[in-house]
């Protein structure tokens, strides 16, 4: 009996402690999500602590392209009737199996590769990788040669074929330079998600998800454990940032 | 390259040497918009010579590290210095009116920011055209 | 005997009219360019799909057709081939002018050609065509003082030495050129090693077959002798180069049939399926045909020999055949689809899954055929200001063993 008590009363100090240590381990991840949920500090620069991506269930996409026509607005992109010259940053992919019949359709962006080609073919450097994983176009110093888009494996890069108007603020694009998604960066260091994920969940498809890959506790990294995803062309091994899942 | 910005820069010191005539309607010098602001991020004297400086580097700071700070964001320049003209509208840079083109037309050197970014304010635009997520924008 | 070397007249109505004629061409290419960079690319036939169009047929040919150019001079220099030595200094000269032109080409048709300087002071050097401005750059320096080796007697000594630099360089250049498109994994129609050394070997042929043009022509206008023995010669390297070319092109679409991955791409450009009909076309036709076939069968020919004529006949079927080739190379591997999902049928609103069409715009064309003419241009004038064309090739002048 006595040493039932004994047992008992390390049990409970046991469950006690384990009760403080669970709780403290579930806050601290939240005390971690609320930080970065914040804006990056404008004069701090991105680091690779972070690495931002992207996870798309196309089971939930069907013929919607709210994700497209977000991009559109958000970065003052206007058709000019001239859909082979017109830049077109995301598009909606149909695939179909020839043999099955299956289809599916997904959105197809610059898919922000870990080693991106378009990067290294550069010769000025233009196309570039940020430390945080967003590959971007320097818009300041190409030259306008598109060779990062003969080497993108995703054909996700534009060339503007002609003057541009009707820019936003944020979003600098001109006449003779390559542009593709930007992951939203602008909104990103505000601390917001991309605009494609947030019409994406606004419309109710929920089909995006944004968050930082090398957060083992951010809603991405989780789903990914549990579900799992996919990456287009993975053979090539560019590791992109942008996962698929329902193809 | 070096010869061209000693060139500009010998322009822009003659320009401020003669800043006491900018307030004499002299239509041979350029006549430069006021800005909303009652004073730059630094003094005029030193903007007229060296705001290319600071816009180049800042740019890189912006483009390649993701360091958005406004003191000399090229965006913060614009929204102070590119005012509405009587009518509201506001100037394009392709004209006199705009307060880049006022000294650039005069000391001939070409600018290149406008042709990919944007030459009005942010409130020049509806608000539900700016980001709605950063009203101060970065 | 020994060689002399001498400027030429130039002074005949003839002459004037050729180098006018070729320079208003070149103006005419150059006003192209200044339409398409005022309004954009727009103008052009170039699309997100295809974007690197007639222009950049045009450059990489000429800039590959620069490096084989210069082999006469390395076969003198080099391998230390005596009957060769006299033809030296045309072939540095035709090699620096033929990339010129190719240059002025490429760089005319960039988005933002005013941003050159960038280009020459910002360098990722990971990217090859990063170092390619750095060889081409180089190229023309290493040439120009081979050049000046070769024609100041007293630094005669060092030609070989430079001529094995410049024969290096010219090598690593020309495989810079051809990783351009061998070091892409995205598109079917590259991601190949064999690209590099196919490069070459098309260099061999392409600058060899000019460089004969111009020869023949510079002696014929000029009323100067060019011997058999020199004519008989270049004829055999040529049919030489041309066979090569053609064991390249096997060995690249034996490999590529051997794999499943690639049949798509091969049943595109060899049987013109999949909507290659044009390509397919334009491979055997123009690529084949008359750019290996027939060069390789009147080169061989005996009753050849050494007729001028016959040997200039196959030398411009063979850049009729180099164009195609750069043509079904660069616009071809544009044309086919990237493939995202292999085996799956893809649509969207941006070009996926189609074979791209293409039609290039006049602008691009002038541009391609005003490069050309600004190099031949600069060569037509050049051999007036300065020494490059030797006084005579005859037999008797060229040939140490010369029996009348």
């Amino acid at each position: 009996m006595g040493t039932d008590n004994h047992i008992n009363q390390y049990r409970r100090t046991l469950l006690k402690g384990g009760a403080a240590v669970g709780a403290g381990l579930a806050i601290a991840p939240g005390v971690r999500l609320f930080e970065l949920a914040q804006a990056k500090p404008a004069d701090q620069p991105v680091t690779d602590a972070v690495r931002w991506g992207m996870l798309i269930d196309t089971s939930k996409c069907d013929d919607c392209s709210a994700c497209v026509e977000a991009c559109n607005k958000e970065n003052g992109i206007h058709s000019t009737g001239k859909p082979e010259t017109d830049p077109q940053w995301i598009r909606k992919l149909n695939v179909k199996d020839p043999e099955t019949g299956n289809a599916f359709s997904l959105p197809m962006m610059c898919q922000h590769c870990e080693t991106p080609p378009c990067a290294d073919v550069c010769p000025t450097g233009a196309s570039f990788r940020r430390a945080d994983g967003i590959v971007l176009v320097d818009r300041h110093i190409c030259i306008g040669c598109r060779y990062c888009m003969m080497a993108c494996p995703y054909k996700a890069r534009s060339f503007e074929h002609e003057e541009v108007e009707g820019q936003k603020p944020y979003m600098p694009r001109g006449k003779g330079t390559v542009e593709a998604c930007t992951m939203c960066v602008h909104r990103v260091d505000a601390g917001q998600s991309p605009a494609c994920v947030e019409a994406c969940n606004a419309d109710g498809h929920q089909a995006m998800v944004f968050g930082d890959l090398n957060d083992a506790n951010s809603e991405i990294a989780q789903k990914l454990k549990k579900e799992g995803g996919t990456q287009v062309r993975a053979d090539l091994r560019l590791n992109p940032g942008i996962r698929y899942q329902g193809l | 390259m070096k010869a061209i910005t000693a060139f500009g820069s010998a322009i822009l010191v003659v320009l401020a040497l003669l800043q006491p005539l900018f307030a004499a309607d002299d239509p041979l010098l350029p006549k430069i918009p006021p800005a909303a602001g009652d004073k730059c991020v630094r003094p005029t004297d030193e903007m007229r010579v060296n705001h290319m400086k600071y816009i180049l580097h800042q740019r890189d700071l912006t483009m390649h590290k993701g360091i958005r700070t406004e003191q000399f964001s090229l965006k913060k320049c614009i929204n102070c210095h590119v005012t509405p003209k009587a009518d509201g509208s506001y100037p394009s840079v392709k004209t006199k009116e705009h307060f880049c083109a006022a000294c650039h037309q005069y000391a001939a050197v070409r600018i290149d920011c406008f042709e990919c970014h944007v030459d009005k304010p942010e409130s020049a635009f509806a608000t539900n055209e700016t980001d709605q997520v950063n009203p101060d924008g970065h | 005997m020994k060689i002399r070397f001498a400027e030429i007249d130039g002074k005949s109505p003839k002459y004037w009219g050729l180098l006018i004629g070729l320079g208003l061409v070149t103006l005419v290419g150059v006003l192209a360019a200044f339409y398409m960079e005022y309004h954009g690319h727009v103008v052009t036939g170039m699309t997100n799909r295809i974007v690197w169009g007639a222009p950049h047929v045009f450059a990489v040919f000429l800039i590959v057709a620069a490096s084989g150019a210069l082999n006469v001079a390395s076969i003198a220099s080099v391998f230390g081939k005596t009957p060769y030595k006299p033809l030296s200094r045309l072939s540095g000269l035709l090699a620096i002018m033929l990339l010129a032109g190719g240059l002025m080409v490429l760089v005319l048709d960039l988005g933002r050609a005013d941003r050159l300087i960038v280009a020459m002071t910002y360098y990722n050097f990971k990217s090859i065509f990063a170092w390619n401005i750095i060889l081409y750059n180089g190229f023309f320096l290493i040439v120009g003082v081979y050049l000046w080796m070769m024609m100041e007697k007293k630094m005669n000594k060092y030609s070989k030495p430079v001529g094995v630099v410049a024969f290096t360089w010219r090598l690593i250049l020309t495989t810079g050129t051809g990783s351009i498109f061998g070091f892409l994994v995205a598109r079917q129609a590259y991601d190949a090693a064999i690209l590099a050394p196919t490069f070459i070997i098309n260099s061999f042929a392409y600058g060899l077959a000019i460089f004969l043009l111009v020869l023949f022509a510079a002696y014929a206008w000029t009323g100067r002798e060019l011997g058999d023995v020199i004519v008989v010669r270049l004829r055999k390297l040529l049919a030489v180069f041309v066979a090569s070319v053609f064991y390249f092109v096997v060995v690249f679409h034996l490999t590529n049939l051997y794999a499943t991955e690639h049949h798509d791409f091969e049943k595109f450009v060899l049987l013109g399926q999949n909507g290659g009909g044009l390509y397919a076309t334009i491979f055997w036709v123009g690529q084949m045909l008359i750019g290996v076939f027939i060069p390789f069968a009147l080169l061989v020919s005996p009753s050849t020999g050494a007729n001028k004529r016959v040997i200039s006949i196959a030398s411009a079927l063979i850049i009729v055949g180099g164009l195609c080739q750069m043509y079904v190379t660069i616009i071809g591997g544009q044309a086919f689809p990237l493939v995202l999902f292999p085996g799956m049928e893809e649509t969207s609103t941006f070009a996926d899954g189609n074979v791209a069409a293409y039609t290039p715009s006049s602008y691009e064309v002038l541009l391609g055929v005003g490069g050309m003419a600004l190099s031949i241009a600069a060569v037509t004038f050049l051999i007036k200001i300065l020494p490059f064309l030797p006084q005579s090739l005859a037999d008797s002048v060229v040939d140490p063993h010369y029996k009348g």
